[in-house]
């Protein structure tokens, strides 16, 4: 059988590289070598250091600003402007509750709630043990599957309270999202 | 690989012969397959024929439509026609498995209709004549859920690149254009211009160099239809690229596709690497002197960015606000040089119009309004999932023939479509013709291809405020009208909803929608207060009954 890459983009940091501003350097580095000099390249470059990350730390964006000599500003310009982009560590495990329009009709707004009071947290929170961070999205573009919910990568489709519920109870969800 | 020429492509003959001796299973594996649970079902299916050293094909397809029914599962027994089965379980599969190797029939439960009970595909012979054939037409999907999209030899054996080695070999640019222009393709992104003179009015331009981007934000909530495509056939929608490449004279294309399609961005990249081993892309491109590159650029969850001067900036890597047009992309895009920005379905459509003729295409569908459009038809309806239809059909086939109309026993109240930008239809008028013409007659528009069916349960005060606090949400803030107006509209919008509203409040919003439509900078702005508009339009009584009544429930129905 050939060799598949899996899919795992949507939030794939390493769990211990999340925080490890050590390894910063080297990474920033390799990132801004594959990007600098590309046109149009930054939000790419930025892209790539979510995924390392799960987030965009502001030292990693401070030196890939001077290695790539774009200025800070312009970077947290693009920063704050895209919604993916996040600035703060999420917990370990990001719930997200899609809120398109099919979702929506068909329970979303409820499933939040749930989820939200389930928690303890709002959406864009952090739970205080860093284990969970509630977020709403727009549309992942599975409707026919609605009410949708992803828990890092891993999508459920058609969830009801009860079966969220069990989703978060569950035991942590590794990083390619497998429970 | 080795790099092909425009010789290998046109002696290429399907590398399997059409009847094999072993029955061929495939998996739906996109993102709808897999979130339903496709991945162990195709596990078991591999892990039992490897036990059994069975060396039948398994193989991993993209969407067939039927979203609802995943995980979709077609067994081809030898000499037979192909069966489908839905909501498939590992065990279910085993079973299936068993059957076909005890030589015993297969099981009667779980069958749903096949793509070949479902519609028509381009350049497939059809049954009976085309009056009795099923109402689905595939050009843009015809290989979705057909093939292993992972495999470029798989989309080459289905007539691929044939297109691309014909144009490059046979036709000017120009010869390329007339035969758009007598297809009377327009984009598919919703706006409809003619797509012809897009590419005319590029490859008119003048720069220093002329550049290509394939828009693939599609941020419509409740639109999914692109990624389908891009998941289950992405050298369609390459070979559209290269083509345009070619005819507007560019050296460089950009596919510019949302961050929250992972396994689409996936597919791409590796089409790309594909067609760069076959020399389908890079330089002398089939062994022609026709060179071109493509690179993929990630959005990062803004909706404004699928507005064309948003989308400039943000494959320029910066903030993607929009900028007033004139001068349009086509004079003054990437970088300032002129660039012809296509929607992906559009794109998919070009290498089948190449193939087989623009008079082809221009006999389907109905009048200014050729060829096929697909749908995401969600919501409250039974059969929820993809479907492609030739131009002219009535939203009521769609919704009540194709779909199996209302899921939950209440009425249908309206559809939807266009997203946010777009309008309610009500009830009554189903059985209009979808056409550009007669969607944008009843206040609504065609859109990306998002159709979201309501019942009777569902409230559409609640629901237009949805729409409008997704567009002010996504509002890039640039231009007073929309930011704003849309803000205002919305607190009278929750006013309204919370039976706290007064008599002036309808037509107070009517008047920012009139400001709003007239002075926004872009199409977001524009279209934010259609939603709220059409509503207004069809159901306005709801509106004055909350007046002062106010809801009724709390948030919406599940």
């Amino acid at each position: 059988m050939r060799q598949r890459r899996e899919c795992a983009r949507f939030w794939r940091p390493k769990a211990e590289n999340l925080v490890n501003p050590a390894k910063t350097e080297d990474d920033v580095a390799a990132i801004a070598k594959r990007w600098k000099n590309k046109r149009g390249s930054l939000i790419m470059a930025l892209h790539a250091l979510q995924d390392r990350y799960g987030y965009v730390p502001r030292e990693a964006a401070m030196s890939l600003g001077e290695q790539m000599d774009v200025p800070l500003a312009r970077i947290y310009e693009v920063l704050t402007f895209y919604n993916y982009f996040r600035l703060k560590s999420p917990g370990k495990q990001v719930v997200s509750v899609c809120m398109g329009t099919a979702c929506y009709l068909k329970g979303a707004p409820l499933l939040l709630d749930r989820a939200s009071e389930e928690l303890g947290i709002k959406p864009g929170e952090t739970t205080a043990d860093g284990e969970f961070h509630l977020q709403v999205v727009r549309c992942v573009g599975c409707c026919g599957l609605a009410p949708v919910v992803t828990i890092n990568a891993k999508l459920l489709a058609k969830v009801t309270g009860e079966s969220l519920e069990e989703h978060l109870l569950s035991p942590a969800t590794t990083e390619d999202g497998k429970a | 690989m080795a790099r092909l020429t425009v010789a290998d492509l046109e002696a290429r003959v399907p590398a399997r012969p059409e009847t094999s001796d072993k029955p061929e299973i495939k998996v739906g594996m996109s993102t709808c397959g897999r979130a339903a649970g496709a991945e162990p079902v195709f596990a078991a299916l591999e892990g039992e024929l490897k036990r059994r050293s069975l060396e039948w094909r398994v193989m991993r397809t993209g969407c067939a439509g039927m979203c609802s029914m995943e995980p979709l599962v077609e067994v081809t027994l030898p000499g037979e026609p192909a069966v489908m089965f839905g909501a498939v379980t590992p065990e279910f599969a085993l079973q299936l498995l068993a059957a076909c190797t005890d030589g015993r029939p297969l099981p009667a439960e779980k069958r749903v209709p096949g793509i070949a009970d479902l519609a028509r595909v381009a350049g497939e012979p059809v049954g009976d004549g085309d009056g009795d054939g099923p109402p689905q037409y595939r050009i843009v999907m015809r290989n979705c859920g057909v093939i292993d999209p992972e495999e470029i030899d798989e989309y080459l054996d289905r007539g691929g690149y044939k297109a691309l080695a014909k144009v490059l070999s046979t036709m000017t640019p120009e010869q390329v254009i007339e035969e758009l222009k007598v297809s009377g393709l327009r984009g598919r992104g919703g706006a409809g211009f003619p797509t012809w003179l897009k590419w005319t009015l590029t490859r008119e331009s003048k720069g220093e160099e002329h550049l290509i981007v394939c828009n693939g934000d599609e941020g419509d909530p409740g639109a999914y239809m692109d990624r389908s495509v891009l998941e289950g056939d992405p050298h369609a929608v390459l070979e559209g690229m290269i083509i345009g490449g070619y005819v507007i004279g560019a050296t460089s294309g950009f596919f510019y596709i949302r961050a929250e399609y992972p396994l689409a961005i996936q597919r791409i990249e590796r089409a790309l690497r594909q067609a760069r081993a076959a020399g389908l892309l890079g330089n002398n491109i089939l062994g022609t002197d026709f060179s071109f590159n493509v690179e993929i650029r990630l959005g990062a969850g803004a909706f404004v960015c699928g507005e064309e001067t948003a989308l400039i900036a943000s494959v320029e890597g910066k903030r993607g606000t929009p900028s007033p047009r004139p001068p349009y992309p086509s004079v003054k895009g990437l970088w300032g040089q002129p660039t012809m920005i296509n929607n992906v379905e559009s794109l998919a459509n070009l290498s089948q119009i190449m193939l087989r003729g623009g008079k082809w295409f221009s006999e389907i569908g109905m009048g200014r309004s050729t060829g096929t459009k697909v749908f995401a038809v969600t919501g409250k309806v039974k059969h929820a999932g993809l479907v492609e239809i030739p131009m002219g059909v009535t939203l009521r086939q769609v919704v009540e023939g194709i779909c199996g109309g209302s899921a939950t026993g209440s009425p249908i109240k309206a559809v939807q479509t266009g997203g946010p930008s777009g309008g309610l239809i009500p009830a009554r008028e189903l059985d209009t013709p979808i056409t550009y013409e007669h969607l944008q007659k009843l206040g609504s528009y065609m859109g990306s291809g998002g159709m979201i069916v309501m019942d009777e349960t569902d409230d559409l005060v609640e629901l237009s405020r949805f729409y409008l606090g997704f567009c002010v949400d996504e509002s890039c803030g640039k231009c007073a009208p929309c930011r704003i107006g849309g803000t205002q509209m919305l607190r009278l919008l929750d006013r309204i909803a919370a039976g706290k509203g007064s008599e002036g409040d309808i037509a107070t919003i009517r008047r920012l929608a009139h400001a709003m439509q007239k002075a926004s900078l872009c199409g977001l702005g524009q279209g934010a207060p259609n939603p709220v508009l059409s509503a207004l339009r069809y159901f306005e009584p709801e509106f004055r009954g909350r007046l002062t009544s106010g809801s009724n429930r709390a948030g919406c129905q599940s």
